[in-house]
C-alpha cells in the first residue's frame, strides 16, 4: 500500500495540497485576527468598579478591561489587567497597569456614565449635576442626554461654517492676495485694479464677520450647557456641552442597544474625521485619500502602459534594443519602492513642481503651490512605480492575439493603425485590466515612497472640495497605509491607539479587495465579449 | 541542420530548372489555355525570396475573369505563397522580398505608391482556418465598409444582409444576427467570413483551403457557394483536394517546390495533364 503509495505520485499530491492548505490558513486567520482585534474595538465594554486594598489601604477604581496579562518577569507569575480609566485631565493618564494579588471585589454598578469629549479623551463617573437651558438637573442622564444632543447638533452647524463658509472666504482671500501678487509682478497692479481687489477683498471680510457673528452666536449657545460628574475616588469635574461627543451608561444598554451603540462608532470611524491625534474618530480622509490616489493613479498608468506595451510589441523592430528595453522594464518592477520615493521626491516635487510654480505661480512665492509633495505627485510617482506591470501584462495580452485575427482585419483593407484600434486592442483590453489590478493591488498598499512624496499624518482640507477649480492636486493627502504607521508607531497614546490600527489595517485591506473586485469585474465582462480563439 | 537547407536548396535549383525549360517550351508553342478569357490578374517573372530562400521562381501565369481558377500541389509548394502575393499578404513577413509583377486592372500591384489598404479591398481573401472577430456576426460583416467610413445603419443593414444571402447564411443567421460570431459552428464561421470579404464587393476573390477545417457537409455548403460566387466575382482557390479542384474550378495550376509546373483547363489536367509530374501528383504517386 505504501509503495504503491509513492508510486502513484500520492504524497507530490498530499504535499502540493498541504501548502496551498498552510497558505489559505495562514491568510484567514491574518484576516481573522486583524477582523476581530478591528472591530471588538467599538463594541461597548462593561465598565466595572474594582475594590483593591494595598498596605490595609483601600482603593476604588472604575475603568474597562482592556486586556488581560500575566508578568513573569522577576520569576513570579504576577496577573495584571490594564484598565481604561479615562478621565485624562485628572489622572494625567487613562490606561492603568493593576495587580490582580490586590483585588478585593468587583461589582457593576448600573448607573456609570460614559462621556465621549472631543478632548482629553473619555469621562468615567457618575452624572453628578447636569445644566441644561439655565436649570440643573440633579443626577440626571436623561438631561445629560439632551445636552449631549443639542451639543452634536450645534457642533455639526459650527462645524458645516467653520469648514464650508469660512473655509471658502479664506480661501478666496488667498486667492485675491495671489491675484494682487501676480498683478504685481506683471506690472499691471494699476490703482483701478487695486481697489477692485480691496473691495473684493472687504466684501468677503464683511460676509467673514457675518460668519463670525454667527458662529460666536453658536459658540455661546453650546457652551451654555455643561455637566458636572463625580468620580469614583469622589472628586468632581465639569465637562462643557462644547467638549462632548456621545454620553452613554454601557451597564445598563441590552444587546440591541449595545448592537445600535457599536454602527453608530463603526460609522464615525468610516465616515468622520480623526481626533485626538488620531487616537480617536473616523479615518475618513485617510479613505479617501487612498481612494484618489489610487484612481488618479489608475488613470495616469493606464494610458502610459498601454502605449508603451503597443509600440515594443507592435511597432518596434525586435531586435538587441527592444530586448534591452524589455529587460529593463522588467527590473524596474523590482526596485525597492523607497527609491521611487526619492526620485518622486527630487524629480517631480522639486524639479516639475519647482519649475511649475516658477513659470505658472511666480506669485505664491516664497511658500510653494507644486513644489512641495502633493497629491499629484504621490499619483505620479505610484503610476511611475507601477508601470512595468501594466506593460508586462498588455505585452503579454497582445502576443496572444491570434496572427488569423490581425490578418482577416487587415484583408479587409484595414491599415495596422486600424486593426490594432478596432480589433487588437478591444481584445488585448482584459489582459490590460489584469495589469491594472496588479498595479492597483500593489500601490494601494504602498506606504514607503508616499511618505516622500504627499502624504501627511493630518490633513486639514480634503483634495476635493467646493472651492474651485474642486479638485486641488497640489494638496497633501492622508492615506491608509501611512495612518497606520502613525497610529501604531507615533501616537502619543499608544494604549488608546492599538485597537485602531487592527481597524485600520482591515478597512485598507477591505478597500483594495473592494477595488479589485471591481476591477475584476470588469475584466470577466471583457473576458466574456471577446472570449473565444483559445481553441 | 542548415546544411540540410542548402542542400535541399540546391536540390530544389536543379528540379528547378528542368521545370523551367519544360514550361519555356510549352508556351514557345503558343498555346494560351485562357486565350479566349478576359484576364483579371497578370503575373509576370514573380520571384519571391523569403530571406535567401527562393519560395517561388519565375511565375506566369494569366487568371481569367469571373472563373475559378485552383492552385494544387504538395504541401510547401508554394500555392499559399502564390496566392498571398495576390492582396500583398507577404507584406506581414518582415523577411518575404518579391520581384517581377503582378498586374490587377493593368496596373503592378507591387509598384510605387500603391494604397495597399486600398488594394486589399479590391482583393478579398478568405483564410484556412475561420477567423471571426470577437464580435457580433453584424458586426464582422461590417467591419470592412465601417472601415471606409460607412456608418450610416440604413446602407449597413442593406449591405449586411445582401452579403449574407450571398454567403447562404441569411437564413440561418437572421434571428441573431447580434449574437457574437464565435457562437456559430466552423462551417458557418467560414461563410461569415466569406460574406465579410464579399460585404466590401472586392474584385477578386482569394480562398485559401477554405474548407480544410471543415466536415464534409460545410464544405459541400462552400462549394456550391463557389459555384454562385464565380457569376460575380474572379476566385483564385487554394487546395489540398484534388476531387474538390476538379469539382469548384475552371482552371487548375500545378505547383511544384515553388514553380509553375501546367496550367490549364481543369478538365485537361485532371484527365491528360501534359507533364508527367502533373501526372504523377494527381494520380497520387507523390505529394
Amino acid at each position: 500500500m505504501s509503495k504503491k503509495f509513492f508510486q502513484g505520485g500520492q504524497h507530490w499530491v498530499w504535499l502540493n495540497a498541504g501548502a496551498i492548505s498552510i497558505s489559505i490558513l495562514m491568510v484567514v486567520g491574518l484576516l481573522l485576527l486583524i477582523a476581530y482585534r478591528g472591530l471588538i474595538h467599538f463594541w461597548p465594554a462593561d465598565v466595572q468598579t474594582f475594590t483593591f486594598e494595598t498596605n490595609g489601604k483601600q482603593e476604588l477604581v472604575l475603568g474597562e478591561i482592556h486586556s488581560h496579562e500575566i508578568d513573569t518577569q522577576d520569576g513570579t507569575a504576577r496577573e495584571q489587567y490594564l484598565l481604561k480609566v479615562g478621565n485624562r485631565d485628572m489622572y494625567g493618564i487613562d490606561f492603568r497597569w493593576v495587580d490582580l494579588k490586590h483585588l478585593q471585589a468587583t461589582n457593576i454598578n448600573e448607573e456609570v456614565t460614559v462621556v465621549e469629549r472631543h478632548e482629553w479623551g473619555n469621562v468615567y463617573g457618575f452624572v453628578k449635576t447636569v445644566n441644561y437651558d439655565g436649570k440643573v438637573y440633579e443626577g440626571d442622564f436623561e438631561a445629560l442626554a439632551k445636552v449631549v444632543e443639542r451639543a452634536t447638533d450645534l457642533h455639526e452647524q459650527i462645524r458645516e461654517i467653520e469648514r464650508d463658509d469660512i473655509g471658502g472666504i479664506n480661501y478666496d482671500i488667498e486667492q485675491l492676495r495671489l491675484e494682487e501678487r501676480r498683478l504685481e509682478i506683471e506690472g499691471k497692479l494699476t490703482p483701478e485694479a487695486k481697489a477692485d481687489i480691496e473691495q473684493r477683498r472687504q466684501e468677503r471680510k464683511q460676509d467673514f464677520a457675518e460668519f463670525q457673528k454667527q458662529l460666536d452666536e453658536l459658540y455661546s449657545q453650546i457652551k451654555r450647557d455643561s455637566a458636572v460628574f463625580e468620580l469614583v475616588d469622589g472628586r468632581t469635574i465639569n465637562v462643557a456641552a462644547n467638549n462632548m461627543v456621545r454620553a452613554f451608561q454601557p451597564n445598563k444598554m441590552g444587546a440591541l442597544e449595545k448592537t445600535g451603540h457599536y454602527f453608530a462608532k463603526l460609522g464615525e470611524f468610516i465616515f468622520d474625521e480623526p481626533r485626538e491625534a488620531n487616537t480617536e474618530g473616523g479615518v475618513f480622509p485617510a479613505i479617501f485619500g487612498t481612494v484618489m490616489m489610487v484612481l488618479l493613479m489608475s488613470v495616469v498608468v493606464t494610458p502610459l502602459g498601454v502605449i508603451a506595451a503597443v509600440y515594443m510589441r507592435e511597432y518596434a523592430k525586435q531586435g538587441p534594443l527592444t530586448r534591452t528595453i524589455r529587460i529593463a522594464v522588467n527590473n524596474l518592477a523590482g526596485v525597492p519602492s523607497i527609491v521611487y520615493g526619492v526620485f518622486g521626491l527630487g524629480f517631480f516635487v522639486y524639479f516639475l513642481g519647482g519649475s511649475i510654480d516658477d513659470l505658472f505661480y511666480p506669485e505664491v512665492k516664497p511658500a510653494p503651490m507644486f513644489g512641495t509633495p502633493g497629491l499629484i505627485w504621490a499619483s505620479l510617482t505610484l503610476a511611475l512605480l507601477t508601470l512595468p506591470v501594466v506593460i508586462v501584462s498588455t505585452e503579454e495580452g497582445l502576443s496572444r492575439i491570434p496572427k488569423s485575427i490581425r490578418e482577416g482585419s487587415l484583408a479587409l483593407g484595414a491599415t495596422k493603425f486600424e486593426t490594432l484600434w478596432k480589433t487588437v486592442l478591444p481584445m488585448a483590453s482584459p489582459a490590460m485590466m489584469t495589469g491594472l489590478i496588479l498595479a492597483v493591488a500593489r500601490a494601494a498598499g504602498e506606504v514607503a515612497p508616499l511618505m516622500l512624496v504627499g502624504v501627511v499624518k493630518l490633513a486639514p482640507t480634503l483634495p476635493l472640495d467646493g472651492n474651485a477649480p474642486f479638485l486641488h492636486l497640489e494638496r497633501k493627502f492622508m492615506h491608509l497605509g501611512f495612518h497606520i504607521y502613525d497610529v501604531g508607531f507615533q501616537s502619543p497614546n499608544v494604549e488608546a491607539a492599538r485597537p485602531l490600527v487592527y481597524a485600520t489595517a482591515l478597512l485598507l485591506v477591505l478597500i483594495i479587495i473592494l477595488l479589485n473586485v471591481a476591477a475584476i469585474k470588469i475584466r470577466n465582462n471583457l473576458r466574456e465579449k471577446y472570449k473565444a480563439l483559445e481553441q | 541542420m542548415i546544411q540540410d537547407q542548402t542542400q535541399e536548396l540546391n536540390v530544389n535549383q536543379e528540379s528547378k530548372t528542368e521545370t523551367q525549360q519544360a514550361g519555356k517550351s510549352n508556351q514557345s508553342q503558343g498555346y494560351n489555355p485562357v486565350a479566349d478569357e478576359t484576364i483579371a490578374i497578370e503575373v509576370e517573372k514573380l520571384n519571391l525570396f523569403y530571406g535567401d530562400k527562393q519560395a517561388l521562381f519565375d511565375i506566369d501565369l494569366e487568371i481569367p475573369e469571373k472563373k475559378v481558377t485552383a492552385f494544387i500541389g504538395p504541401s510547401g509548394c508554394g500555392k499559399s505563397t502564390l496566392l498571398r502575393c495576390f492582396n500583398r499578404m507577404n507584406d506581414l513577413v518582415d523577411i518575404a522580398r518579391t520581384e517581377g509583377q503582378i498586374r490587377l486592372d493593368n496596373e503592378n500591384i507591387y509598384g510605387k505608391g500603391v494604397d495597399v489598404a486600398e488594394l486589399r479591398r479590391k482583393v478579398g481573401m478568405v483564410f484556412q482556418k475561420p477567423n471571426p472577430f470577437p464580435k457580433s456576426i453584424y458586426e464582422n460583416v461590417a467591419y470592412g465598409l465601417r472601415l471606409q467610413g460607412i456608418n450610416k445603419r440604413r446602407v449597413l443593414d442593406e449591405v449586411v444582409e445582401w452579403a449574407l444571402k450571398g454567403a447562404a447564411l441569411w437564413d440561418e443567421v437572421k434571428d441573431r444576427l447580434h449574437e457574437n460570431a464565435l457562437g456559430m459552428s466552423g462551417g458557418q464561421q467560414q461563410r461569415l467570413c466569406i460574406a465579410r470579404a464579399i460585404a466590401v464587393q472586392p474584385e477578386v476573390l482569394l480562398l485559401d483551403e477554405p474548407a480544410s477545417a471543415l466536415d464534409p457537409i460545410s464544405t459541400l455548403k462552400i462549394e456550391e457557394l463557389i459555384n454562385e460566387l464565380k457569376n460575380d466575382y474572379t476566385i483564385v482557390i487554394v487546395t489540398h483536394n484534388m476531387q474538390q479542384a476538379a469539382r469548384v474550378s475552371d482552371y487548375t495550376a500545378f505547383m511544384y517546390m515553388g514553380d509553375m509546373v501546367e496550367f490549364d483547363n481543369t478538365d485537361k489536367i485532371f484527365t491528360n495533364p501534359e507533364k508527367k509530374k502533373t501526372e504523377d501528383y494527381i494520380t497520387g504517386r507523390y505529394g
